[in-house]
């Protein structure tokens, strides 16, 4: 029987996986331990006359085996089972050594033996199936910390792999930031640019319109000074005759257009002042304004200077200035450039309006349209109001939208930045002020009326 | 006596032209009439029947009815005035249109008055 244990051990301990992964070179060994218990068993069962001897030898081979258990890594998965086939062991030996020593007494108590024995059975299955049961469920365990192990470690893996890409995603942002924040500088630059670029074209309008505002008073400075020379002449030849009323007459004539030199010299002076102030970059400085003036300055500017680009445009300017409206802080010359934008829009308007009626080929209608600008100030409750009215082509609701905002522009390519109107906005709300437009259109052929008006409103 | 008719948005020209023809206009010899725009020169002429300004000086660059306009509407409504024209623009483009529409002279701004005079006076003599 103790041959059956170890064919047991053997086969056990062959087939159990930690031999097997950790000592791979012992699976030979354990099949010759296998083969030679199953001969030495097939010995003792052929062969009656050796029972004794190799009844021995098993219980040789069983103790060392149980002692390897304890003390060799190699057997240490028998260890669970050592106490599962101890007794059998100890019982056969016991057996065995009592029947060599006192045979008798061995005869005598056989019965006893043969109980112990089957009990040393009983328990080593027992023991057996339970060790199984927990070898089973540590085995399980097992895999599962193994499972755990790997998804530990893919985990792990996919962490790193996750690191590597936010590091790469860092530096991609990061970079992408920096562009960003280069661009944005260059828009900027750009932005100011185009500001200073827009003034510009805005100023190029004008200098047509500029040299004629120019021109009218340095004409009446020439033709005034010459008439004080012709009247100084007269003087003279008075003062000989003695002509009193004459010469009283004349010096408060000479007195008169020294005046009018003087009005129209600060005239043309102011005029290149404006023209100088509007080129230079803002100074941001609010002063006060007469606002009436500034928005007759510019009018006649943006009207010169439209006038003198196309000799055929010609537009009625109606004014209605609030002479209550008193004085305002504003960046007079920021005001005066949205002043001439919403002036020059409306010219604009006219003109097309003015266009389209001469294609009518209705002379009746076309002859009777009069191409008006109205320039209104008022003063009222929270501030005052200018208001730039044309009776131009109108503006549908689509363009009505839009045309706030930078670079839009109906007029074609080359003839408008787009950005008139919307440095305005910008100006005006820098003011702390808004600028509002209604608009209608009529249909030319039937003769209804079309119309545009822009409100600039600064609050005191 | 004639009535001449002198037509420019600038309200100045009025204090000019009065001072230089102070002397004619006081003999008796000249009468001067002033309107700041188109309409209103036109108006003026509507409303003597018969017109008595013979003449007309007109500015070019007004606002509303130019100069131009307003010359072929007095030479359709009112043939026998004479008209010419004073601008500040002596360029050729205008100087045409106003030859063409029957302008009798183009006068350039700051205006010469002894050649305007020379010109009066020869109206003055005509009569």
């Amino acid at each position: 029987m103790d041959f059956i244990l170890l064919i047991i051990a053997f086969r056990f301990l062959q087939t159990h996986s930690q031999t097997k992964e950790l000592f791979p070179e012992w699976q030979g060994i354990f099949l010759k331990g296998l083969i030679a218990a199953g001969c030495f068993l097939a010995i003792q069962v052929i062969f009656d006359g050796t029972d004794i001897l190799m009844r021995w030898v098993a219980h040789t081979l069983n103790i060392y085996v149980v002692y390897a258990a304890y003390n060799r890594n190699v057997f240490s998965p028998l260890k669970p089972y050592v106490y599962a086939f101890l007794p059998v062991v100890l019982v056969y030996i016991v057996q065995d050594f009592t029947e060599l020593i006192a045979t008798d007494f061995y005869t005598s108590w056989e019965n006893w033996f043969e109980t112990a024995e089957l009990f040393a059975w009983i328990w080593l299955v027992a023991q057996f199936i339970i060790n199984r049961k927990q070898r089973k469920a540590l085995e399980f365990e097992r895999i599962k910390a193994v499972q755990k192990e790997i998804e530990f470690k893919n985990s792990q893996r996919l962490k790193d792999a996750l690191e590597v890409q936010v590091a790469e995603r860092t530096a991609e942002i990061t970079a992408q930031k920096e562009a960003l924040e280069k661009t944005l500088h260059e828009l900027k630059a750009t932005q100011s640019q185009l500001i200073q670029s827009e003034k510009m074209a805005s100023l190029g309008e004008l200098t047509a319109g500029i040299a004629h505002e120019i021109q009218n008073p340095l004409n009446f400075v020439t033709n005034f000074s010459e008439l004080n020379i012709e009247l100084l002449g007269e003087l003279k030849a008075e003062l000989e005759k003695g002509d009193l009323d004459e010469i009283k007459q004349i010096v408060s004539d000479i007195a008169g257009n020294e005046e009018k030199i003087i009005h129209h010299g600060k005239r043309a002076d102011a005029i290149v002042k404006g023209m100088l102030q509007h080129s230079r970059s803002s100074t941001g400085v609010k002063e006060t304004t007469d606002i009436n003036e500034l928005a007759d300055e510019y009018l006649r500017l943006s009207y010169h200077g439209l006038r003198a680009k196309d000799k055929s445009f010609n537009a009625s300017m109606e004014t209605d200035f609030d002479e209550t409206i008193g004085l305002v802080d504003v960046i007079s010359q920021e005001i005066g450039r949205v002043i001439l934008n919403l002036v020059n829009n409306a010219f604009y308007a006219v003109s097309e309006k003015k266009k389209q009626m001469n294609n009518l080929e209705d002379s009746e209608r076309s002859n009777n349209y009069k191409p008006t600008i109205w320039m209104k100030t008022r003063r009222i409750k929270e501030g005052i109001e200018i208001r730039v009215k044309d009776n131009g082509t109108g503006m549908p609701e689509s363009v009505k939208d839009k045309i706030f905002q930078p670079f839009f522009t109906t007029k074609p390519t080359g003839l408008g930045t787009g950005l008139g109107l919307s440095l305005s906005y910008d100006i005006v709300k820098a003011h702390g002020g808004k600028i509002t437009v209604a608009s209608q259109i009529g249909e030319a052929a039937k003769g209804e009326e079309s119309w545009t008006e822009f409100v600039i409103f600064i609050a005191d | 006596m004639i009535k001449i008719l002198i037509v420019d948005d600038e309200r100045d020209v009025e204090l000019l032209f009065r001072q230089k023809f102070r002397k004619e206009v006081r003999s008796g010899l000249l009468e001067l009439a002033f309107a700041f725009s188109g309409d209103e020169a036109l108006k003026l002429l509507d409303s003597e029947h018969p017109p008595q300004v013979v003449y007309v000086f007109s500015d070019i660059n007004m606002p509303g009815m130019t100069g131009l306009e307003l010359l072929n509407k007095i030479k359709t409504q009112f043939p026998s005035i004479c008209v010419s024209m004073i601008s500040a623009y002596g360029d050729t483009e205008n100087y045409k249109k106003a030859m063409e529409s029957g302008a009798k002279e183009f006068f350039t701004k700051p205006i010469d008055f002894d050649s305007l005079r020379k010109e009066i006076s020869r109206i003055i003599s005509q009569e």
